[in-house]
């Protein structure tokens, strides 16, 4: 577990140097969803309706916009064949990793939804149920695209292809995510959506992992 | 550290072995059938022309990649049978530093500490980077030092890590005549309390018990 946190402390105070980075993902995921209302104007109902899918497209965006540095910097300046050649396994610095991303990119989305959402119009309960799904799916978002930012390590024109490898996979947990969120809002159960963003993630944490320190192993190789 | 060891773990004979080593890159063939060993307090100088493939047999020797025949043995025992334990007895040193731009050069020295799983003190940490000259620059982010001092860092890093087996390409670039003769003697200590060295150069080293191997 040592060997998590040690990659996650480091990563996070790699980031504390350099903000600018991260940074510009969170500020393009609250500028992209403040200019909806702007656009849209002031038709309260629409907002309501809209505000589920355009917070999550966003918030999918954003976390595309950093993900290819989850491995980059350290594939460059060679410290990813220094952890590779660490008597600590890889799959565990890998999760440190996806944790230390999560952390910068996705947690702060939690915690910018509700001021986001009020934007929208949206009712206490659905900032609730908001809150929830991403809390739920953001981690997702982190692990899926781990696989992606380590298959495309080392290739040029790397964050065009990591889009089109990780977005078709992102789709079960933006319908599951926005889908909660409509679902609270016309008064339905949503239960079920959440057992599915909690079994998508589950299965993300068992398998991603391995997946990812199998990809970062190749491209080192 | 390598003050640390005792006497005892002296007498305990590491070797690595490589045996019938065939590398192919792309669609060349670099070497083929290629046997090394190599026991404690010995070193292995390889020479060759560029792109004989020096740094693909040390890439082959620590396991980052794979040969396309033979096997790699770390006494007596395949390298890929037990990786972690391998990789404990380790350190490889590449072309790249390896070493965070924006973290401090006592951050980057204890990060290795951490990942690497070495116990390391401050104290220890600070001596072993100013006995390479970096007094009065551990505080100082790694992208402010010249690319000597970095190797330095490195030297350092090769003082804590209490590795068995260094795997150094190129350690001698970039550091000044001084430096040389530090890092020289840093080997030579290595190879006393019998270590395993195989390094990469293109300069005369003037270390005891250096077997050159050429490519």
């Amino acid at each position: 577990m040592s060997a998590v946190f040690s990659i996650v402390r480091r990563d996070l105070l790699l980031v504390m140097r350099r903000k600018s980075e991260v940074l510009t993902a969170l500020f393009f995921f609250v500028v992209v969803t403040s200019l909806f209302p702007l656009g849209i104007g002031s038709d309260a109902a629409l907002l309501r309706k809209i505000a589920p899918g355009v917070i999550w497209v966003a918030a999918l965006l954003s976390t595309l916009l950093g993900l290819h540095r989850m491995f980059a910097a350290d594939y460059l300046d060679g410290t990813l064949e220094q952890l590779a050649l660490s008597p600590r396994p890889m799959v565990l610095f890998v999760a440190g990793k996806i944790l230390a991303h999560w952390i910068v990119c996705g947690l702060p989305l939690v915690l910018l939804a509700p001021i986001i959402g009020i934007q929208f119009d949206l009712d206490i309960n659905s900032l609730y149920v908001l809150m929830g799904t991403l809390l739920l799916g953001t981690p997702v978002l982190s692990l899926l695209g781990s696989i992606g930012a380590a298959l495309t390590l080392g290739v040029r024109g790397a964050s065009v292809l990591l889009s089109l490898l990780i977005l078709p996979l992102y789709i079960p947990v933006l319908i599951f995510g926005a889908g909660a969120v409509y679902a609270n809002s016309v008064g339905l159960d949503t239960s079920g959506h959440f057992s599915l963003l909690g079994a998508l993630l589950i299965l993300a944490l068992a398998f991603v992992p391995w997946v990812s320190s199998a990809a970062v192993k190749i491209a080192i190789e | 550290m390598i003050d640390n060891i005792s006497p005892a773990s002296r007498n305990l004979d590491y070797v690595l072995e490589a045996r019938g080593l065939t590398c192919v890159r792309g669609e060349r063939l670099l070497f083929s059938d290629l046997h090394v060993r190599l026991s404690s307090g010995n070193c292995l100088h390889v020479r060759g022309e560029n792109g004989v493939g020096k740094t693909s047999l040390l890439r082959l020797l620590t396991g980052l990649s794979k040969p396309e025949a033979g096997e790699v043995l770390w006494c007596n025992e395949l390298i890929t049978a037990n990786p972690l334990a391998y990789h404990r007895a380790l350190l490889f040193s590449g072309h790249r530093d390896a070493l965070k731009d924006d973290l401090t050069t006592l951050e980057n020295i204890q990060m290795y500490a951490t990942l690497d799983d070495v116990p390391l003190t401050q104290d220890k940490a600070l001596s072993a980077l100013w006995r390479f000259g970096l007094r009065g620059r551990e505080d100082l982010p790694v992208h402010c030092l010249s690319a000597g001092q970095k190797r330095r860092v490195i030297m350092a890093r090769m003082l804590t890590r209490q590795a068995k087996l260094w795997i150094l390409d190129e350690p001698f670039n970039a550091l000044d005549i001084h430096a040389v003769g530090e890092l020289q003697n840093l080997i030579a200590e290595h190879l006393q309390y019998g270590g395993l060295v195989v390094l990469t150069s293109h300069q005369e080293i003037n270390i005891p018990n250096v077997q050159v191997f050429d490519l």
